[in-house]
């Protein structure tokens, strides 16, 4: 980086053009040479933990504590896989299952919502509108402790809790991060296209669905994807309102793992990578719609 | 004239008759999230006020007692002040970091470097790791006798760390957890750069602006709005860090080494969901959701000073 400022120097303005294009892109190399060191070490601080991980799980229980640590497990133990999935506590297919259902649900629920809200704030007047938009950008602002509590206290008295009805049955009735988020996107979509569509005598429901809806295909599948991690992730949820272990999530039942397995950091790093797997897979195949979606988030907000 | 005057009452009649349909529609289609916002945003916001002046074990009613919660919390029980300070230290220690790291490395990929999206996505991926496998995970990685951070910090001849044992390092080690997580913050970054124009840069250039110049006169200006988001949202988050605190001190009555780790939202789930003080923790919670409200506000009234936003006044 001095390299570069170097070329700004009174000495080396004096100098012919050719020089000064020489040293500068001289100057650029150097430069784009540290970035790319900076880039590379800071990628493998980021990534070296996952890869630890995966060496620790692969280890034998003697090897796990062995002085110095071994990158590279010899013999390497697959077995740790299947003992961290039969272990009494952490009943995998069934974690899975109830995860599933949590997650599904849940994303079904803010996928049915979260777009009408959305419509009804971007494309339709109506009476209170503004109001009830400012609360909904409020309510990301206000910090979720504060409401902990008496919302538990009313899951109580509704005698839903001990179930999953307190994690799914809110999304069903929308979400303001999702709502903000596919509003800022409808804003975006020509109003022309839909006060076409109403002078040929079409519904609001059928503008929504036939034109809004198709185009703002990349934001829904940002509200999905963000849905579907945040349930797999949750944990204060379940924890609070999920008592029965029959019902625990992957998260509850990691957690439960962990209480169990002291030490076993074997053990524990096969269970947790089994947890985080399926969320890399999903976030590898679909990292461009994560990105964008973070994106519109960040800039419009 | 009589004859104009009647198309023009049905036209407007007409546009009433749509506006009114628009409206009922409008109000339909918002109808389940207005719901939601009364009933499970609004409505809690405001029981925690009154369950703050209550005792309320949730066997019998809530029962009245005025301000006893509260001088209780700032009388006879030392540890909402502990927590207090766990988590403003906490917030003060990550969030700083949290941004100066993210920024810097946002600058790097915003350089005309190969491989953009390859290394955005790298820093991305710790975030998307779920916080109980994260939170084992660095209890692995910061165990003292032969965790890989101190395996790390011996090789370069630093001391071993009591990372989680210490009252001392384990705030700083919970720091150092949260920063595996500013992928998010510099996408976020990453995103408002590229949204700053290439002339701005072209032009401080030609008045021989160098490197530290164009990042203190256009970088920082430019960027300022996006800043300011990720310090709000930062502040507010860090303020209430639950899941690694929970999952790595066994639960909400542990609070590690001389309570040194019991975050302000630990202490609250533990007065309410282990000992059932809901009047308890609802003040507690008061509190804490003012302070944020009252943080927050500063943040906001100090934006004006510093916070450029393009094409306003």
């Amino acid at each position: 980086m001095s390299a570069r400022a170097a070329s700004y120097t009174p000495a080396k303005r004096k100098s012919s053009l050719r020089e000064q294009l020489a040293s500068r892109s001289f100057g650029t190399t150097i430069q784009r040479l540290v970035i790319y060191a900076i880039l590379i070490a800071a990628s493998i601080a980021f990534l070296f933990p996952l890869v630890w991980m995966l060496s620790t799980s692969l280890k034998i229980k003697s090897q796990v504590m062995a002085m110095p640590p071994k990158l590279i497990p010899d013999p390497i133990r697959w077995a740790n896989y299947p003992d961290a999935l039969n272990s009494p506590n952490f009943p995998f297919l069934i974690l899975l299952k109830n995860t599933l259902t949590y997650t599904l649900l849940s994303t079904t629920g803010v996928l049915l919502s979260c777009p009408l809200a959305a419509y009804a704030f971007s494309r339709l007047r109506w009476p209170g509108r503004d109001l009830v938009f400012l609360a909904t950008l409020a309510t990301m602002m206000i910090p979720g402790t504060v409401t902990l509590i008496p919302t538990f206290i009313i899951f109580r008295s509704l005698g839903w809790t001990g179930s999953y009805l307190p994690l799914i049955v809110p999304a069903f009735f929308g979400g303001a991060f999702y709502i903000f988020l596919l509003r800022q996107f409808f804003m975006s979509i020509p109003m022309e296209l839909s006060e076409a569509a109403v002078v040929d005598g079409a519904s609001h429901f059928t503008i929504m669905t036939r034109i809004v809806l198709p185009l703002a295909k990349a934001a829904i599948a940002t509200v999905a994807l963000f849905e579907f991690l945040a349930c797999w992730n949750d944990f204060m949820g379940p924890l609070i309102y999920v008592t029965n272990e029959k019902l625990y999530t992957l998260s509850l039942g990691l957690y439960a793992f962990r209480e169990r397995w002291e030490l076993r950091y074997d053990l524990m790093m096969a269970a947790g990578l089994v947890v985080t797997g399926p969320i890399l897979i999903l976030f590898f195949f679909t990292q461009r719609t994560f990105i964008e979606g973070i994106t519109l988030t960040g800039i419009k907000g | 004239m009589s004859r104009a005057v009647v198309p023009r009452l049905t036209l407007a009649s007409g546009l009433r008759r749509r506006g009114a349909r628009e409206a009922l529609l409008g109000v339909l289609f918002a109808l389940p999230w207005i719901i939601r916002l009364i009933s499970l945003h609004i409505y809690p916001m405001l029981a925690a006020f009154y369950y703050s002046f209550t005792r309320y074990g949730m066997v019998q009613a809530p029962q009245w007692i005025g301000l006893r919660n509260y001088a209780t919390i700032f009388g006879r029980d030392k540890l909402p002040l502990q927590a207090f300070y766990n988590s403003i230290y906490y917030s003060i220690g990550a969030v700083p970091l949290q941004l100066a790291l993210g920024l810097f490395l946002a600058i790097l990929l915003v350089q005309r470097i190969h491989g953009l999206s390859f290394f955005r996505s790298v820093f991305f991926i710790p975030t998307v790791v779920p916080a109980v496998a994260s939170s084992i995970l660095w209890l692995w990685l910061l165990n003292s006798r032969i965790g890989l951070v101190n395996e790390v910090l011996t090789h370069i001849g630093l001391p071993r760390i009591q990372w989680l044992s210490s009252p001392r390092w384990v705030k700083p080690a919970f720091i150092l957890m949260s920063l595996w997580g500013i992928g998010w913050d510099t996408v976020i970054f990453v995103a408002g750069l590229q949204n700053i124009s290439r002339h701005l840069y072209e032009a401080a250039e030609m008045d021989g602006a160098g490197l530290w110049a164009r990042f203190r006169n256009v970088t920082l200006p430019m960027l300022s709005p996006t800043i300011f988001f990720n310090l709000v949202m930062g502040t507010i988050g860090s303020l209430q860090v639950f899941g690694p605190a929970f999952v790595i001190l066994r639960g909400a009555g542990g609070g590690g080494p001389q309570n040194a780790a019991l975050f302000y939202v630990l202490y609250i789930f533990r007065q309410g969901f282990s000992y059932f003080e809901m009047g308890y923790a609802s003040a507690l919670a008061v509190l804490i959701f003012l302070f944020i409200l009252l943080l927050t506000a500063l943040v906001f009234r100090s934006s004006a000073v510093w916070v450029y936003y393009e094409g306003t006044r």
